[in-house]
């Protein structure tokens, strides 16, 4: 099989020939190139050619041109600090009132020039790649792209004490989503990742998500027009599993804070998942340690497949070492084969 | 008094304010400001930290009840009151990062908790290590969400042993809970999983430092 049949038979609930592995590393590109991230991020070129050797290097089974989130913020206004070794972050917030909110208005794509380099970054890549490897693109959600505009205390205390501003900057912020999504489905995105990790129970409690993030959500998955991963970036979601397999989203990003093989049984084949392997500790893991955790989350989650293995936040940090990403990949070629005949005696033996 | 303990945590994980002013000044009715917060508020946000670890309440939950607790006690015991917590001399700073709301959270409870403590909002190493030995901290209570901002810990933990000041330093945030071992690796003094393990930490190094 191909990345792609991979890929597609496991989200059918259905056991391919392989765990396909979706390796996040996309600022490892970067070090491939030997540039900075910022001078990487700032041409469609260097990630697609990034991207490629990536690929080559540590063999996972999808392509991922996710730049960086605060590029959306850069869409609305917003400006980027970069940084030799963090993901780029957004710099002061564009919402600075809650007046703001009643004028904002969404930025068009592309009229956005940072949006466009990842369009082309996306085309490019399946230029190359076409059907053969999934290509998947990133879109925070609009019930999580406030704590970009705004700030993540600002936004709670918007949700909580003025409910009808909070509507209206989720109706702007949804029209820019679908347009977002829709925009790199059409470049030649396989997928979308739907970032939403202020719908995980980390953030807000179930009830809370229920009249709120899962409403979003339902309401843009609906208006994007392929297939949706939903991404918790390393939140809790166990309580809600059930609750955003409702939303119409394929798959699931799921924590190493939770039990993985409770969370297949949550899972119940409505929805697959995605994770969950640690990527902070991942920094300081030995290859045998890299070869116990992927073991561990093959044996709990793989068996009826439903499961692509990655890790629990959506990207990997920088600080983690090309040795450590191919003991992942070896240790998914030696455990990961189907039939997954060895999962039957196998005992967790515990924390390293 | 301790019976007064569920309702008003019962209120806070509701964002119910009324209900949270209503008991809190049925504690204030039988006993000092301060005894109502060491008995009532302090022991509601401690149960609410601990059940933040595991998973039963949200951060958002903590943030608004955190934010509310300081404002009822900023009411009962202003800043200048001689039963606020004014030792060891402490301070809280977001380390190079750009994530404001665990140290909005943690500097809440504190304040919340009858603490007086600096707010040097978001800074770099050197202007850190500077400004902590200027004032005299005895605690620093540092908190990230990025990995690169954790790491930078180290740094200022370094400077502080080579120019022979005696800081305690606490850390907090995401990365510390992703990874049990990483507060040691940057040469802190321990780590807090919640706001209210601050509370914890610092009471726990009060009676050596004053």
């Amino acid at each position: 099989m191909n990345s792609m049949e991979r890929t597609l038979t496991t989200l059918s609930m259905r056991e391919p020939d392989r765990v396909p592995l979706f390796l996040l590393a996309n600022m490892h590109g970067a070090r491939e190139l030997g540039l900075s991230l910022q001078d990487y991020y700032s041409s469609a070129d260097h990630v697609i050619e990034g991207e490629m050797r990536v690929l080559k290097k540590f063999g996972g089974d999808c392509a991922y041109p996710f730049f960086y989130a605060a590029l959306e913020i850069e869409a609305w206004g917003g400006d980027t600090i970069f940084s030799e070794d963090c993901p780029p972050l957004c710099g002061a917030p564009i919402i600075r009132s809650a007046e703001d909110i009643d004028r904002l208005k969404a930025p068009a794509v592309l009229s956005s020039a940072s949006l466009v380099r990842v369009l082309t970054a996306i085309a490019g890549l399946k230029a190359r790649l076409g059907d053969r490897v999934p290509i998947i693109a990133v879109a925070i959600s609009p019930f999580s792209l406030p704590v970009m505009q705004m700030g993540f205390d600002r936004y709670i205390e918007l949700i909580h004490e003025q409910p009808e501003r909070f509507e209206r900057l989720m109706r702007v912020n949804q029209a820019f989503t679908v347009e977002w999504a829709n925009a790199q489905l059409a470049a030649g995105a396989t997928a979308i990742c739907y970032f939403d990790p202020v719908s995980s129970t980390t953030n807000i409690p179930r009830q809370l998500y229920l009249e709120t993030g899962h409403q979003v959500a339902r309401r843009t998955l609906a208006r994007i027009k392929g297939p949706t991963a939903t991404h918790l970036a390393s939140g809790r979601g166990l309580p809600i599993i059930a609750d955003i397999a409702a939303t119409g989203t394929a798959v699931v990003g799921v924590s190493v804070l939770e039990d993985l093989a409770q969370l297949k049984a949550a899972a119940a084949g409505r929805v697959s998942l995605l994770g969950n392997l640690n990527g902070i500790e991942m920094r300081r893991w030995t290859p045998q340690q890299a070869e116990a955790a992927v073991k561990r989350a093959i044996a709990q989650a793989g068996p009826g497949g439903g499961f692509i293995l990655s890790d629990n936040h959506g990207e990997i940090p920088w600080q983690v070492p090309d040795e450590t990403l191919l003991a992942i990949r070896d240790a998914v070629e030696r455990w990961g084969r189907y039939p997954l005949d060895w999962v039957r005696d196998w005992t967790d033996p515990g924390p390293d | 008094m301790d019976d007064l303990v569920k309702p008003f945590r019962e209120a806070l994980e509701a964002i119910d304010r009324v209900g949270a002013e209503a008991v809190f000044q049925k504690a204030l009715a039988g006993q000092s400001p301060i005894s109502a917060v060491e008995r009532v508020v302090v022991p509601a946000l401690e149960q609410m930290g601990e059940a933040w670890e595991t998973g039963a309440v949200a951060l958002s939950q903590v943030y608004m009840a955190g934010r509310f607790c300081e404002e009822l006690v900023e009411r009962v015991l202003p800043p200048s009151d001689p039963d606020r917590k004014h030792q060891p001399r402490s301070a809280i700073v977001l380390l190079n990062d750009y994530h404001m709301l665990g140290k909005r959270i943690v500097y809440s409870v504190m304040r919340a908790s009858g603490f007086e403590l600096f707010d040097y909002g978001r800074m770099e190493v050197d202007e850190l290590v500077e400004r902590a030995i200027a004032d005299r901290i005895r605690v620093l209570l540092i908190s990230v969400l990025m990995l690169p901002s954790a790491l930078k810990i180290a740094d200022v933990c370094r400077q502080l042993k080579e120019r022979g000041i005696g800081i305690k330093v606490a850390v907090g945030g995401a990365p510390f809970l992703f990874d049990p071992e990483l507060w040691r690796e940057v040469g802190a003094d321990a780590m807090g999983r919640s706001a209210a393990d601050a509370v914890t930490l610092v009471e726990g190094w009060m009676g050596g430092m004053q």
